[in-house]
């Protein structure tokens, strides 16, 4: 680790004040990714903001929405009783994500503000047409993901809360990448207000996409068999030492169906 | 009451435990020294290249920075030794190239240390290995052994022309190619024996400190057998005296063979700490392990098998490339030859046998000995053989193992590649593990597991192995610089307690419950009053260390060795207390006894008079209780047994779960039946991470792909099963205590029970071999390379 400076603000104003005024500043969350990139020396950030003072942590359930504060916890969202019952398949995904220290450290905002394109939360974000709110504006799903490890943040605006419009059936499904168990594909399918979304994260070059053949065929017919013929390119796909693009692309069509089966 | 039973055979649990589940043991880096600096080393990140320039400056001006050292300051000191020399088939000895402590002139793996950084900090000694500027200009590099053999290959070293390390061979090949001339079928099998990373759970640690007023050195590190580490740094890399050298390996977490090589960070901080008059401290970073720890297995092979119209085997001919990195690690040429090519009759009495081994050089971190070294090969490659055999004639893999087993009455056997098997029964083991296992029941659970769309394959392998090592008069003849006796110093306090001075070394294996319960049963002091103190070569006498599964085989022996002579002076001091001659002295259960007569002194009242010796046969015998034996074994021991595994493939997927597995090993005698459960189950998570899951995957060029758990796939709790674990023994019968040795057999007899499990389970695609390891990627590659034929 290098040397850097701490700041640990306790109003949003004195957040985004500290990150417009340094543009080496980074944000620190739950710091599953951050801490051990900075203990690899991979990063070399001036000051680290953290943002467990904010007060960003929570879960609010209204009729139609769950609504996660930022610093929440995915083992907070895993264990809510009221997101069980709300979106099943959102507390699920939260607790298969990593091992129980990453659940207890890890959390949503920073999941999503780092966007790693084998983070399981963009799945769900983009699948159930979630809005991002941070301390400028609201950020609908389909703008907010730009590409692998890019989003549609300011260098100043900091996630404070997330809202996932409660689906009629959702699941995730995630075939795990052997030796980090990140998902190697992961697919989160729902159907709802927001209509038939299907979103693939881990495969695509791009980070999380919306797999719109899939959807097409679910939009006919909500069920596994209708996606019998659907085919994705791997011409779009991550390929590495422990799955190619053609194993990839095929994964995505076995994951999807298991996911609609499991979204029943 | 009676006390528990805790002598040979009781599952004493693990007294070392409580140390080590509280977070009390003393590992390397615990311990911290005054005054102490920290090295950091700077590693090439090219895999083969020549040295242009080293700039030094920037870094040795750097805050805290105490010295920064490249290869001209090391020029007094020698390179590292290795510890075998094998001879060629023409009888020249192998190319052993120089093995520098720091690169000189040219860097020949990704990993090769290039400059140390010492400095008052480890935070400012990174700093300031970054400041260094080297300058590297690429050559040309390669990282497989066939790539290295092809002509016009990079050359790893100039004085081994060709790559090649050695050209061996053993076993008679006029009679192998007359068997093969009159066999009714030849099968041939081409199969890999894939790279591994040994990733003990504690990365490597050298402290070394040197004390001006006596110039002593001692170097505290994560070793599997210190006494060896003093010896190859003291007399070959640094010329320190024995007794000014002092090698400490305190805990140690986890070697599988990793941590008996002599590695060059030892002798690096041990040499910096005379130089500076500083302790100076080195430890590893988990992703520096991944490229500087010795590596395992890779080998390239072609096996083929000669057999008549009945299935007899008749003749095994083996050939094989093995891959030896880019430097010799201490015991690497020992592993493809006489750990291997040794063990390829198996348990199997095929009549002639030729094995021919090219070891090469290549770019990429030196391989040698993990857990198993060389008899993983010999049985991967024999046991897959054995299935390719039955692939290709309809033979059943179980009639053609009985069928071709060395019968019960055949030992001692002598194999037609230089091992003489003292005992064995591997009729009984397989029995007793097709029984385990159900064997008999696998079609109906192939049916199930097909109803619910899942392919399912079963898998049996035999092995055999050698282990307890090593006769000294054998392996010298063999090339082994070295001595491979053991030695323990059985300590007898005056109050009747004991602390015993092994020379071999614990490092997750038990040996402070096991070794106390050998004084327990042979001397009848009680479990409790038994102390073990190992890893220190200023308090042991002297010891070859602990691998090749050889603490309790020689170990051991050299414990009974030496409680033979307390109990022999025993015997003299109570025959003097109680007015006897010394041929009516029995010993037995802690006691001395006049024969046929109510007369006896326990142990402990022998004790105290011989170290209290008024009334003391003090013209025959010394005073005290204190013995030392070192015990030279007198062959091999030969455990054995037979792994069933059961899997299932996910064919949307090709995803392979374990869903049994049952061993029934052959260990000879057992002392503590539970932690050699523990022995087998984690050496057989072992052998299921080579079969299913670890792979270290380097590029064409030498880059190491697999450099960290992002990548290298370690086995996880959830990729493994409950496992059925029993034995059947037979006793060694050339120790005395009938030991044979259970640390490495997981690791042998479990990966071809899982490919020949994986292979038959997709024997519907006409799947005849796969290699290591069975990824889910591989195996959705075959499957789909099966339905697009079928399209």
């Amino acid at each position: 680790m290098y040397d850097f400076a701490y700041q640990k603000p306790s109003s949003l104003a004195d957040a985004a004040r500290a990150l417009a005024s340094d543009a080496d500043a980074k944000v620190l969350a739950g710091g599953q990714t951050l801490i051990p990139v900075l203990k690899q020396r991979l990063n070399k950030p001036s000051t680290v903001i953290d943002l467990s003072k904010l007060g960003l942590a929570g879960i609010k359930v209204s009729g139609d929405a769950v609504t996660i504060g930022a610093m929440t916890t995915h083992a907070a969202v895993a264990a809510s009783a009221e997101v069980k019952r709300a979106i099943p398949a959102l507390a699920a995904l939260a607790g298969g994500i990593g091992d129980i220290q990453v659940r207890n450290r890890g959390t949503i905002g920073g999941s999503l503000a780092n966007n790693d394109p084998s983070a399981c939360y963009p799945a769900a974000v983009l699948a159930l047409g979630a809005t991002i709110t941070t301390n400028k504006r609201s950020i609908s799903a389909d703008d907010y993901f730009q590409g692998m490890f890019t989003t549609a943040l300011a260098a100043d605006e900091v996630i404070t809360e997330v809202s996932f419009p409660v689906p009629a059936r959702a699941a995730y499904v995630k075939f795990k990448n052997p030796a980090s168990r990140y998902a190697m594909v992961g697919v989160f399918v729902a159907t709802g207000p927001k209509g038939v979304r299907v979103a693939v994260t881990g495969a695509g070059q791009g980070g999380v996409f919306r797999h719109t053949a899939a959807e097409a065929a679910l939009g006919k017919s909500w069920s596994a068999a209708a996606l019998d013929g659907v085919s994705i390119s791997p011409d779009n796909m991550n390929s590495d030492i422990h799955a190619s693009a053609p194993y990839r692309a095929h994964l995505v069509g076995v994951i999807t169906r298991r996911a609609v089966a499991a979204a029943g | 009451m009676n006390a528990p039973f805790e002598g040979i055979g009781a599952s004493v649990r693990r007294k070392e435990d409580l140390r080590f589940i509280s977070g009390r043991g003393n590992y390397t880096d615990d311990i911290n020294r005054p005054n102490q600096t920290h090295a950091v080393i700077r590693r090439s990140d090219r895999p083969h290249a020549t040295i242009v320039k080293i700039d030094t400056a920037a870094a040795k001006a750097a805050p805290g920075v105490v010295a920064v050292y490249t290869a001209e300051d090391l020029a007094a000191i020698g390179g590292l030794p290795c510890g075998w020399q094998i001879h060629s088939k023409d009888g020249s000895p192998m190319n052993e190239p120089k093995h520098p402590v720091l690169a000189e002139g040219k860097v020949r793996h990704v990993g090769d240390p290039i400059a140390v950084v010492i400095a008052e900090t480890k935070q400012q000694a990174r700093d300031a290995a970054e400041l260094l500027v080297i300058e590297l200009k690429d050559l040309p590099s390669t990282a497989t052994v066939t790539d290295a053999l092809k002509p016009g290959a990079g050359q790893v070293h100039d004085n081994a022309p060709g790559n090649v390390c050695y050209d061996w061979h053993l076993g008679d090949k006029e009679a192998v190619e007359a068997a093969f001339a009159k066999a009714a079928k030849v099968v041939t099998l081409d199969l890999e024996n894939s790279r591994m990373i040994p990733n003990a759970m504690e990365p490597r640690v050298a402290l070394a400190e040197f004390d001006r007023s006596t110039s002593d050195y001692t170097l505290y590190t994560t070793s599997q057998n210190p006494h060896v580490i003093r010896l190859l740094m003291g007399a070959f890399v640094l010329g320190l005296p024995e007794h000014k050298l002092r090698v400490v390996a305190p805990d140690v977490g986890g070697g599988f063979g990793s941590k008996i090589f002599h590695y060059a960070e030892e002798a690096l901080v041990t040499w910096a700490a005379g130089k500076l008059g500083r302790p100076v401290k080195w430890t590893a970073e988990r992703s520096e392990s991944f490229m500087s720890d010795a590596h395992g297995r890779d080998h390239v092979s072609t096996a083929q098998m000669a057999v008549d119209a009945q299935g007899n085997f008749l003749a095994l001919k083996v050939s094989t490339l093995a891959n030896m990195g880019a430097y010799l690690s201490t015991f690497a040429p020992a592993v493809p030859t006489y750990l291997y090519g040794t063990l390829l009759a198996g348990t199997y009495k095929t009549p002639a046998i030729y094995v021919e081994v090219k070891a090469v050089f290549t770019n990429t971190v030196p391989v040698d000995a993990y857990r198993g070294a060389g008899r993983p090969e010999a049985s991967f490659l024999l046991e897959r053989l054995v299935d390719a055999v039955c692939h290709d004639t309809g033979a059943d893999p179980v009639a053609i193992r009985r069928q071709n087993f060395i019968p019960r009455d055949a030992f001692p056997y002598q194999t037609p590649v230089a091992l003489q098997y003292d005992s064995g029964d591997y009729f009984t083991t397989l029995d007793v593990a097709l029984k385990n296992a159900d064997y008999a029941g696998f079609p109906a659970r192939k049916a199930a597991a097909a109803a619910k769309g899942k392919l399912r394959g079963i898998g049996v392998s035999t092995y055999i192995e050698a282990c307890g090592i090593a006769p000294s008069a054998v392996v010298g003849s063999l090339g082994a610089r070295a001595g491979l006796y053991e030695v323990a110093n059985i300590r007898v306090h005056p109050t009747g307690s004991v602390t015993v001075f092994t020379g071999t070394h614990s490092h997750g294996q038990g040996h402070e419950t096991t070794l106390a319960q050998l004084v327990t049963s042979q001397l009848g002091v009680p479990f409790s009053q038994v102390d073990i103190v190992h890893g220190d070569t200023a308090k042991i006498p002297f010891g070859m260390g602990t691998y090749g599964s050889r603490s309790l085989a020689v170990g051991g022996s050299a414990m009974v060795k030496a409680m033979d002579k307390i109990i022999a002076k025993g015997k003299k001091i109570a025959a003097h207390l109680m007015e006897a001659s010394v041929e009516d002295i029995e010993f037995a259960d802690g006691s001395f006894k006049v024969a046929g007569t109510d007369k006896v002194k326990t142990l402990s009242e022998i004790a105290l008079t011989a170290y209290v010796p008024h009334n003391y046969p003090i013209t025959e015998i010394e005073p005290g209780l204190d013995e030392t034996a070192f015990y030279d074994p007198a062959n091999f021991t030969f455990p054995g047994g037979c792994h069933v595994c059961e899997v299932e493939i996910d064919p949307e997927t090709g995803v392979t779960s374990i869903v049994n597995f049952t061993a029934v090993d052959d260990f000879g005698r057992v002392v503590n039946p539970m932690i050699v459960e523990g022995q087998v189950q984690g050496g057989i998570a072992q052998g299921i991470g080579q079969a299913l899951l670890e792979h270290a995957i380097y590029d064409e060029s030498g880059q190491l792909l697999s450099g960290s758990y992002m990548d290298y796939t370690m086995p996880r709790a959830d990729d493994l099963i409950n496992i059925s674990s029993a034995t059947e023994n037979t006793l060694c019968t050339h120790n005395p205590l009938g030991v044979k040795g259970c640390g490495e057999a997981g690791t042998i007899g479990s990966p071809p029970a899982v490919i020949n499990a994986v292979v038959n389970a997709l024997k519907e695609y006409g799947v005849r071999h796969i290699n290591m390891p069975a990824s889910p990627q591989k195996i959705w590659g075959i499957i789909n390379a099966g339905r697009m034929a079928a399209e």
